[in-house]
């Protein structure tokens, strides 16, 4: 535009100009932009406003009095069916599942993937091809036997039974990760290490692991993430007194009497999407690559 | 140090159906350089590995040291290996590469400490030792690797084309070092190349291996002069031999004809006795020589192009009925495209091959 | 390499909890679904074989006949649109735009939340009395209307709407990647051809990128027939049955309406359909890893 108004000023090289195609890019990058961050803008505007407020009506405007009334009230008192202890006993249930069920499922999967990689395991490829179809399975079909056998057990609904259900449904996953990275190292390092008379655990947690650092990381984003989104599993498997902040979080928003407290919900969402958003954020580029890596888990 | 001697027959080994290697024999002297040269998939890295036990044998025997290892553990060989890449533990510093397999092996501290401090000063290691490998250029990295070879006091060093990562300056100087190795510590070593001047310049003896077969086994000089077949003579040595096919007449004294030509066979020291066949007449590049046209056996050859190659000249010719070869002149060789130059070619450097069986004659 | 008697050991005790995992879980689990929809086991499993007639009764069942329709109708509108969209954000950002990594970061971050949390949101987004609608009457759109959470005919658009806020980030990272890996010289070549933009993505860009499509096909469909915790937070399956899914049937007929026979019948159809859409594409990618 600028450079037809000052005609008389012929720039000696091309101007530098925004095409009318850059703008449309920069428009429809804001557009999209803006739809992906409003439900975030809008729960946390929301969990910052009194009911009073919330029922005048205004969805987008920012809180007139801001205030964290509600984020207290889900916190501590918010009711989740009978108890009104709020979601920190959700939020503490999910931590005390997160912490094993992350431990225990990158050691079997990296175990697994390092006995298929690099040992020739007659059935080897079977076995990892069967892995990788009933990582697509929906848990429907898994879901009732696991209950009878664990109830069979001994174990029930409990801590060690959701803990051992992540690993399960974990290990596809997993192994996956471990296995296509442990493949792609050069054999000649494993070579050079049996030369040396390592055996299977000392090449193992010597040489293989210290070096798979990359991959843990990868692999503790995705199963945090994932463990800590679980729903269907900690509801069926967890127990009522290990119930993980996803199903507390429905409890709280789904099965309130009378008038919802918008606010309240919206923070107990929050709190909840808390962990999964800081290790995102945190994670930058790491995310990314453990979606590439994982990217069969679905 | 224990010095091995290596004793293999009839081994075979295949992968599902493939036979890679059938029936084969092959016995290494204790303090020996043998030198396995071939092209890629000559079965060459296959053999070295199943010395080392790090790939299961279907058939035939191994001994190292007059023991039957066949079906040992690549540890209780008694043999340390260096591999093309390295292939050194990433997250150790180079003190902890060279110390890791005896400390697997339970030896105790002032033993390790001892060792690795004479290998590091051998390979001129020593300010390196806290390093990690991330932190080493490509010769000092393949110096580590030798480093955690020797350490291990083997009876047999196997060594696994471990210069083929490196530039050529570097692996000029590390072949050098790797001789000076084997002369300090006269032990047992086996190495796999397909770097022909890497085999002429450190073997004591070079295996040439095609096809999962050993065609010649020999020292450097005899596969250089006296190459078995015309595998053999094409694969060793650069600039490639010159191939000239044609037939053996015996008129009289034996002679090679070879379109209108003739080369006079006097002088070569045939294996059988010849007889009136097709054949094919060998011969390298520096052995022709320019004589004056009155020479009573010059052979006259029209100049098709010349390469200068600083030492000397490469001259690309053809004889009259158009069969082309090369030879080396002086670098000041006064030959030009298009020139006619009468050549001698000496029948004591010839090499003869039969037509159908490329068995030397 | 013959491995000694020790490695051998060890290499089996490694791979234990994974054969565990198959034979129990996998084989064991699978079987035993499959054998209990052939019986009449109501709240406990017993072994009366009656044949298909928990199938017949499946398919003559109005909740499951709704649940098929609505998975049918959120799979094709959710994977359409999220490739889409996904592909739209890719090329989008492929652009070599300003703040690239924020951009990325504001499109793939709902992906890090979990069903839960964004079927409420989008819940209360979508609530008719306070939500978007409110605010489009606010703005001067008195007659607007956008209530289809509370309508039975459009509540599952709902479910998609939310689902595709989530996925499409997913679907732009893998796109993102496939663009990446296009060779710069194709770019170069089409350039010097005087080829334009938008027709070098649809000739020969989009030809290229049938392993990210692929891809990101397959995981959104697997993620379409898993399609429970949404439907259970945003609308819990209603109004009504209006936005029941297929998943939700099989869990509350498991735990709730105590038929397990009927239950077993809908995980088992539902594995069928998995396995036809998956093992194709699984046999695609081992055929294609062969030829590389």
């Amino acid at each position: 535009m600028s450079a037809i108004t000052l005609g008389a000023v012929r720039p000696r090289f091309r101007p530098r100009r925004i095409s009318p195609a850059r703008w449309g890019l920069y428009a429809f990058i804001l557009i999209t932009a803006l739809y992906f961050l409003l439900p975030l803008y809008v729960m946390i505007v929301t969990s910052l406003k009194p009911m009073a407020e919330i029922r005048q009506g205004h969805l987008l405007a920012l809180p007139a009095s801001p205030s964290l009334a509600a984020w207290v009230k889900a916190w501590t008192s918010a009711c989740t069916g009978l108890t009104c202890e709020g979601i920190r006993t959700g939020f503490f249930n999910s931590l005390r599942i997160l912490l094993p069920s992350v431990v225990i499922s990158i050691v079997v999967g990296s175990l697994t993937g390092y006995a298929l990689s690099l040992w020739r395991v007659r059935g080897a490829n079977i076995l990892f091809g069967a892995m990788m179809i009933v990582a697509f399975i929906p848990y429907q079909v898994f879901i009732y036997p696991l209950v009878r056998v664990f109830s069979f057990t001994g174990l029930g609904q409990s801590l060690a039974t959701i803990v051992t259900i992540h690993t399960i449904f974990g290990l596809p996953t997993m192994t996956l990760l471990f296995r296509n990275y442990f493949a792609s190292l050069p054999v000649e390092l494993f070579k050079a290490a049996r030369i040396d008379g390592a055996g299977f655990y000392q090449i193992y947690a010597r040489i293989m692991m210290p070096m798979a650092t990359p991959m843990i990381v990868v692999a503790v984003i995705l199963q945090t993430t994932g463990i800590w989104n679980d729903f269907i599993l900690g509801l069926v498997f967890a127990g009522r007194d290990n119930l993980p902040m996803t199903v507390q979080l429905n409890n709280i928003v789904n099965s309130t009497q009378g008038e919802r407290a918008y606010n309240v919900d919206m923070a107990a969402t929050l709190l909840t999407a808390l962990l999964p958003l800081v290790i995102y954020f945190g994670s930058g580029r790491w995310f990314v690559r453990g979606i590439a890596a994982g990217a069969v888990k679905g | 140090m224990e010095r091995s001697n290596v004793d293999i027959t009839k081994l075979q080994i295949g992968f599902g159906g493939l036979k890679v290697l059938e029936n084969l024999d092959l016995h290494v002297d204790a303090s020996e350089f043998l030198v396995l040269l071939g092209p890629s998939g000559c079965g060459k890295s296959t053999l070295l590995n199943a010395i080392a036990g790090l790939i299961e044998v279907k058939g035939g025997q191994i001994r190292i040291g007059d023991r039957d290892v066949t079906w040992a553990e690549p540890k209780d060989r008694g043999i340390a290996m260096v591999f093309q890449s390295y292939a050194l533990y990433p997250r150790m510093s180079v003190r902890k590469n060279l110390s890791f397999g005896l400390k697997v092996a339970r030896t105790p501290q002032d033993e390790i400490d001892s060792r690795v401090g004479e290998a590091a000063k051998m390979l001129r290691l020593t300010e390196l030792l806290d390093r990690r490998p991330s932190e080493l250029s490509g010769g000092q990295r393949q110096r580590v690797a030798i480093g955690r070879a020797l350490v291990r006091h083997a009876g047999v060093y196997l060594f696994d084309e471990p210069l083929s990562n490196l530039d050529a300056q570097l692996r000029a100087e590390l072949r050098v070092e790797i001789k000076r190795l084997h002369a300090r510590l006269g032990a047992t070593m086996i190495y796999v190349t397909h770097d022909q001047i890497e085999a002429l310049t450190l073997a004591d003896r070079i295996a040439v291996m095609q096809g999962g077969v050993i065609q010649q086994l020999d020292t450097p000089k005899k596969i250089y002069r006296e190459p078995a077949n015309r595998f053999v003579a094409s694969f060793v040595g650069s600039p490639a031999m010159n191939f000239l096919r044609g037939r053996i007449l015996r008129d009289g004294a034996p002679v090679f004809i070879a379109g209108d030509v003739r080369f006079d066979l006097n002088g070569y020291a045939f294996r059988i006795p010849p007889s009136d066949a097709p054949a094919i007449l060998g011969i390298r590049p520096e052995h022709i020589e320019i004589v004056g046209s009155e020479h009573p056996s010059a052979v006259t050859a029209r100049v098709e192009m010349v390469e200068p190659m600083g030492a000397d000249a490469l001259i690309w010719c053809r004889l009259a009925d158009g069969t082309a070869f090369s030879f080396r002149a002086d670098a000041d060789a006064k030959a030009g495209a298009g020139d006619s130059l009468a050549l001698r070619f000496p029948a004591e450097a010839f090499s003869l091959f039969d037509d159908q069986s490329g068995q030397r004659l | 390499m013959r491995l000694s008697l020790t490695s051998r050991l060890s290499v089996l005790s490694a791979l234990l909890p994974a054969l565990m995992v198959m034979l129990v879980v996998y084989i064991g689990a699978t079987s035993w679904t499959a054998w209990m929809s052939l019986t009449n086991s109501r709240m406990l499993p017993n072994n009366n074989f009656v044949g298909f007639r928990q199938y017949q009764l499946l398919f003559s069942n109005d909740r499951w006949l709704t649940s098929v329709h609505n998975i049918v109708v959120y799979g094709v509108l959710f994977v359409s649109l999220a490739l889409l969209i996904g592909f739209l954000l890719a090329v989008a950002i492929d652009q070599r735009v300003r703040a690239e990594d924020t951009i990325r970061s504001i499109y793939l971050y709902p992906y890090s939340m979990s069903f839960v949390v964004t079927g409420l949101v989008w819940q209360w987004l979508l609530n008719p009395t306070l939500g978007v609608q409110y605010v489009l009457r606010s703005w001067g759109f008195a007659g607007a209307s956008f209530d289809w959470i509370v309508r039975p005919e459009t509540a599952i658009y709902c479910l998609v709407i939310a689902g595709v806020w989530q996925a499409s980030g997913l679907v732009m990272a893998i796109m993102l990647a496939g663009l990446r890996g296009i060779d710069d010289e194709i770019w170069k070549a089409a350039r010097v051809d005087g080829l334009p933009k938008w027709r070098v993505y649809i000739s020969i860009i989009i030809p290229m990128m049938g392993a990210s499509f692929a891809t990101a096909a397959v995981l959104l469909s697997t993620a379409v027939v898993r399609l429970y915790d949404l439907s259970v937070s945003m609308t819990n399956g209603g109004p009504g049955i209006a936005s029941e899914v297929p998943a939700k049937f099989v869990m509350d007929h498991l735990f709730e309406r105590a038929n397990i026979g009927l239950a077993t019948a809908a995980a088992t159809t539902m594995l069928v359909t998995v396995i036809a859409v998956v093992a194709p594409y699984l046999y695609w990618r081992a055929r294609k890893g062969e030829v590389r």
